[in-house]
């Protein structure tokens, strides 16, 4: 099953290594990572995407807990949580297909936020199926480039991730 | 004052009482051995091969509760100490080893002897470290050293830059660490003691599995207090042996692979299993589903949590240290004197005692060719069970752990997770540093000897009077008996051509050497060297080529499923008897 971790971890040089290596040694999946700097400057927040049976992301949460640098762990999908990526798509855009792409833009609450006389720029956030959807809806030809961020986690209400 | 990084790098270790440390010079580190040459608080041991210094650091740490430490240079010094970490990692066995490296400005330019350490170690570390700024050294040595020992121990390599060796700062070794992200468990959870002994007063057919947790964990009391309060029969791993004494009547002997038929029967057919710091290892438990067939509660006792629940469900995981929690179980069994019902445990009793009754250890041993078994159990005679040992991959690793019971922990110190051949000799330098008026002998093999066979030049440069016990088959014997079991005795490469001449060897390195070829004269060889108190004796024994060890289980058979060795093949076995009177539960 697809699981989200959030880890915090000390923002140190060579710790995402660690991270990735670990997953890569011991054969784990890795769907999408992302990290930044949190308001603590001394800390990073990452968030995976991975899958894999129970006993393996209850192997991977222990394995990462078991890392120096690595602060907390919490398996988002545990309880209620949102998750959301950012997507940049740049789109051609010329003759009657420009007001096509700008409606389409609009269904899917995408911005338009670069413009040339033949293309878009569109940013787009949501839960991951939902920028799947938006590029299913396209006509393939029209895309000219992507790039996702892969997606950023958190839990709903009360339940706080932080030291 | 403001003094070098090399100097500082000194003073940590004397402020961490380093009695030695294990090393070979280059040139990244010549800054650090200047410093060495001008200290008089730690020795240095100058190895010949630097995967021999991580070795000998590793079995300074295994035979004492001391710490080891190691010190190579750049590159290929670097390099060469990889699988002497490796085989720390796998042991859990706490070291630091410290690399010299190319200065900061040249890092990443394909500098002479430039190669990524911390990146080429971090599979095989607990933690490592780089340090970019002198200013940085002396937390990371302490932090270093802290991380090593504690929790669930493991090898810290520290990455030193040789500017920063060069560089100055004040020198101040910070008295405590404290690293937010690492709080290793200590306590183990009261509820979850109280169930483990509730599980053990409802069982009927227990058992005691202990590991090299609980040597690594300095429990070796503690063990012996519970086993010997409930009247259960205990097993050890390969690296526990020694946390239960092997000599007692309580004793199964060794598990797994190579165990005995008693101890692999009562782990099968147990209904409650303690696992002390024991990790249900593949070369321990073969396959998991034929392990769980007979269905069994499992307790399990260890301070890290990603060795729990690896391979088997556990009922009661108790997260903690080994001594802590033991400690406290015994306390909770005393209190509420809870004990298993004493006719189940009779029977079961009963049952493990039949088991044992065809011996599943028997050998014969004639006056024409030597057994290795028989040179094993000689020398636990001669050296009234006391020695350290220290072993080699092999056959006669195996041999050893079967023949020689080892009464009190950290006295069988071998690489069990990497199963590195090479480790003995280095591994025998070390013990015999630490512990120097033990007897130490390195039980190897003529293919294992081989891999650091230059040793026995510093062994002759520091005086260390190891006895080395060659139990020489002329075959990589291990992997002979695989090809004879599985590939139809095609022996492929695994015949050892061109022996050299050993006694002749250990002369030219000058030591004492000696061979022995007939049976009756093992016995007064063994004495004969083991009176040489100030000597190293090599000892060349010519030992039965085709022997074989036995027990075997082989891949993916469960524990019941054993090879027996050929007295026992033709025998009628008591099999396990559900029907035994268990007696009422309550
Ligand atoms: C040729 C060959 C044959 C082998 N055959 C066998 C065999 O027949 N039988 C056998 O048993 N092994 C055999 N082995 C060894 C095997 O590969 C494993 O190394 C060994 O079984 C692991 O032992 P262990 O389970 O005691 O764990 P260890 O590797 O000793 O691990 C110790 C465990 O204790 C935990 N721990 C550490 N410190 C503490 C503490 N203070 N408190 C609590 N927990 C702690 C650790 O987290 C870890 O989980 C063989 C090896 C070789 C090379
Ligand atoms: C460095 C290394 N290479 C290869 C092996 C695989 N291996 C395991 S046992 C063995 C044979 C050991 O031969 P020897 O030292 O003569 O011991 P014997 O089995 O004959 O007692 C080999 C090659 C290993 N364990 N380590
Ligand atoms: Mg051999």
């Amino acid at each position: 099953m697809r699981h989200i971790l959030s880890v915090l971890i000390e923002n140190e040089a060579g710790a995402l290594s660690r991270v990735t290596g670990l997953f890569s040694a011991r054969g784990y999946n890795i769907d999408s990572l992302t990290v930044q700097t949190t308001e603590d400057p001394t800390m990073s927040r990452m968030t995976i995407v991975t899958h894999g049976s129970e006993d393996v992301i209850e192997q991977i949460t222990k394995q990462l807990n078991k890392l120096i640098e690595v602060v907390k762990v919490i398996d988002l999908n545990e309880a209620d949580h949102i998750e959301r990526e950012l997507m940049l798509i740049k789109v051609r855009a010329t003759g009657k297909d420009r007001d096509e792409m700008k409606r389409m833009a609009d269904i899917f609450r995408g911005r338009i936020i670069d413009v040339t006389e033949k293309s878009y720029t569109i940013e787009l956030t949501g839960p991951g199926e939902k920028l799947d959807a938006f590029i299913k809806a396209l006509d393939q030809a029209v895309i000219l480039e992507t790039v996702r961020t892969g997606a950023s986690g958190i839990g709903r209400g009360e339940r706080i991730l932080k030291l | 004052m403001e003094i070098s990084g090399a100097e500082i790098l000194a003073r940590c270790l004397a402020e961490e009482n380093v009695e030695f440390v294990f090393g070979y010079p280059g040139g990244a580190v010549l800054e650090i051995y200047d410093a060495i040459f001008k200290q008089n608080k730690f020795k240095h041991v100058l190895v010949r091969h630097e995967q021999a210094a991580v070795h000998a650091a590793d079995a300074y740490s295994r035979s004492s509760e001391k710490i080891g430490v190691a010190l190579v240079t750049s590159g290929p010094g670097a390099t060469n100490a990889i699988t002497g970490i490796a085989t720390a990692f796998m042991d859990s066995i706490p070291m630091v080893v410290i690399s010299g490296q190319v200065g900061t400005p040249m890092i990443g330019s394909d500098a002479f002897q430039e190669v990524d350490m911390v990146g080429c170690s971090r599979p095989v570390v607990k933690h490592n470290f780089l340090v970019k700024d002198v200013k940085d050294l002396a937390a990371t040595v302490k932090k270093a050293f802290y991380i090593a020992t504690t929790g669930r121990p493991g090898p810290v390599v520290i990455d030193i830059p040789k500017d920063v060796t060069q560089a100055k700062a004040v020198f101040e070794y910070p008295k405590s660490v404290s690293i937010r992200s690492y709080n290793p468990p200590v306590k183990g959870h009261p509820g979850q003691i109280k169930k483990a002994a509730q599980l053990l007063a409802e069982a009927k057919r227990p058992f005691i599995y202990v590991g090299g947790g609980a040597v690594l964990g300095n429990a070796a009391a503690e063990v012996t207090e519970l086993v010997r309060l409930l009247n259960v029969p205990c097993t050890n791993t390969l690296m526990g042996l020694g946390a239960y004494p092997g000599s007692d009547p309580l004793f199964v002997g060794m598990l797994g692979m190579h165990g005995t038929y008693e101890a692999n029967m009562a782990m099968q057919y147990a209904d409650t299993i303690i696992a002390i710091g024991a990790r249900f290892d593949d070369r321990v438990i073969s396959n998991p589903a034929q392990f769980l067939s007979q269905a069994k509660k499992i307790v399990q006792i260890d301070i890290d949590p990603s060795s729990i629940a690896k391979r088997v469900k556990v009922d009661v995981p108790i997260v903690g240290d080994v001594k802590d929690v033991l400690k406290d179980l015994i306390a909770i069994l005393k209190e509420t004197n809870a004990r298993p019902n004493e006719k189940a445990l009779n029977a079961w009793w009963d049952q493990i005692n039949d088991w044992r009754k065809p011996n599943s250890l028997w050998y014969a041993q004639d006056d024409e060719i030597i057994q290795p078994q028989f040179v094993m159990q000689k020398l636990f005679e001669v050296t009234g069970g006391e020695a350290i040992i220290t072993s080699d991959v092999g056959q006669h690793q195996m041999f050893t752990a079967q023949y020689y019971a080892f009464n009190r922990p950290r006295q069988w110190i071998n690489s069990g997770g990497l199963g590195t051949m090479g480790f003995g000799l280095p591994a025998a330098m070390g013990a015999q540093l630490a512990n120097p008026y033990a007897d130490v002998a390195c039980i190897t093999g003529d293919g294992s000897i081989q891999m650091n066979i230059q040793e026995l030049s510093t062994c002759k440069q520091y005086h260390t009077p190891v006895k080395i016990i060659n139990l020489n088959n002329g075959y990589l014997g291990m992997v002979r008996q695989w090809q004879e079991f599985f590939y139809g005795t095609r022996y492929s490469e695994s015949y050892v051509d061109a022996l050299p001449d050993f006694v002749k060897l250990a002369e030219a390195y000058g030591h004492v050497g000696m061979q022995i070829s007939k049976p009756a004269d093992v016995e007064p060889a063994l004495r004969e060297a083991f009176a040489m108190k100030e000597r190293l004796v090599f000892m060349d024994f010519l030992t039965n080529p085709k022997a074989n060890v036995f027990p075997m289980i082989q891949n993916g058979k469960g524990l019941n499923q054993m090879d027996l060795p050929p007295h026992m093949q033709s025998m009628q076995l008591v099999p396990f008897e559900n029907n035994r009177d268990y007696g009422n539960l309550c």
